[in-house]
């Protein structure tokens, strides 16, 4: 059976990419991106979980967590908080130019 | 139609990865991971990479915070190409961005309450941003929370004072120094030690302030640089006319 840390940030992804196909507006198109990027990040956490473990900081006692994955996670946060930033002007200059953010209408446009 | 196909999909890929991923441990101890460091470091130890962070990391960085060890010593490339891509970001951002004349968009004034709420808590958020990025080696955070707090502290003043404007210039020579900082550190190392990023100051004692070579060092500039790229994109964003 698998636990229910994987099938969580799993569903997150399965949600995103639903989002991702399935949605006509841009918004939500970027929401449906952050999505997933947090269910990767959740599932690249859960993985290097330690049973009874503590964060890896040595000013506590016991048996730690796997900080590999933290640190990627860590990397993995920024660059999704930078495609973000980038995906959200893009939308914006689209909306200033073309007064719509529905990709079927935008389609139009380019015809 | 679309959104059947889209569900399909998107379950299919679930139970693809739900079936994948019920062979893969959960919470067990590390010693079932493969041993990747013996060829590399010649230890007579059978340990698995994060066991061998875990294990000598305190005396190989003088950091107790593990993870701000991995990220800036043992790892220091992915933190400088990280920055690097926020970097791009930023810029990517004020380029798509730019208008010649910054006039803000039409804000409805905000009133007395938030106005002095926010000028009060201000200097406390900032105050809170620098305490988390240098004490990236001994406490949780560390440069990337610590700037990104910072940012939180100039959004405030943003929606705050909708006439509030921060200094494009001093805002890109703060990022640049913070950025040449880091690079620089690491050219150190290869003058000094031979190694691009090497920790290459003395590591004091641990748990104190001092210590830890250049964890220090590098986490206050990748602080600021994040800070003000940051502030950057927030101030790109609502300098949108109409």
């Amino acid at each position: 059976m698998t636990p229910y840390y994987y099938l969580g940030s799993l569903a997150l992804i399965a949600i995103g990419i639903y989002i991702v196909i399935a949605k006509r507006n841009l918004i939500k198109i970027i929401i449906g991106l952050d999505i997933m990027d947090t269910g990767v990040n959740l599932l690249l956490i859960s993985v290097g979980y330690v049973k009874g473990g503590t964060a890896p900081i040595e000013n506590v006692p016991g048996p730690y967590v796997d900080p590999v994955p933290q640190a990627l996670v860590l990397t993995a946060i920024v660059i999704g908080v930078s495609v973000m930033a980038l995906a959200l002007s893009i939308a914006i200059g689209i909306y200033k130019n073309t007064g719509t953010m529905e990709l079927d209408e935008l389609l139009e446009v380019k015809k | 139609m679309k959104r059947i196909l889209a569900a399909v999909l998107a379950i299919l890929i679930f139970i693809v990865f739900a079936l994948a991923f019920a062979k893969i441990p959960f919470g067990e101890k590390m010693s079932t991971y493969p041993n990747y460091t013996e060829p590399l470091l010649n230890s007579t130890s059978n340990m698995s990479l994060p066991q061998h962070y875990l294990t000598y990391g305190k005396k190989e960085t003088g950091a107790t915070n593990m993870v701000t060890a991995i990220v800036v010593d043992y790892r220091g490339f992915d933190t400088l190409g990280e920055v690097t891509v926020l970097f791009l970001a930023a810029t990517g951002v004020g380029s798509l961005m730019y208008v010649e004349d910054k006039q803000r968009r039409r804000v409805r004034k905000s009133n007395a309450v938030v106005e002095t709420g926010s000028k009060l808590l201000f200097g406390f958020i900032i105050l809170f941003g620098g305490y988390i990025f240098i004490h990236g080696h001994l406490t949780p955070g560390g440069g990337f929370p610590g700037g990104a707090v910072i940012a939180s502290a100039f959004l405030l003043l943003y929606l705050a004072y909708p006439k509030f404007h921060a200094n494009h210039k001093r805002l890109n020579v703060s990022e640049s120094l913070a950025g040449l900082t880091y690079v620089i550190v690491g050219l150190l190392g290869l003058v000094l030690a031979g190694y691009f990023l090497y920790n290459f100051l003395p590591f004091g004692i641990p748990t104190y302030l001092f210590s830890a070579g250049v964890i220090p060092v590098i986490y206050t500039a990748i602080g600021v640089k994040v800070g003000s790229e940051l502030t950057g994109i927030v101030d790109a964003m609502m300098g949108v006319r109409e």
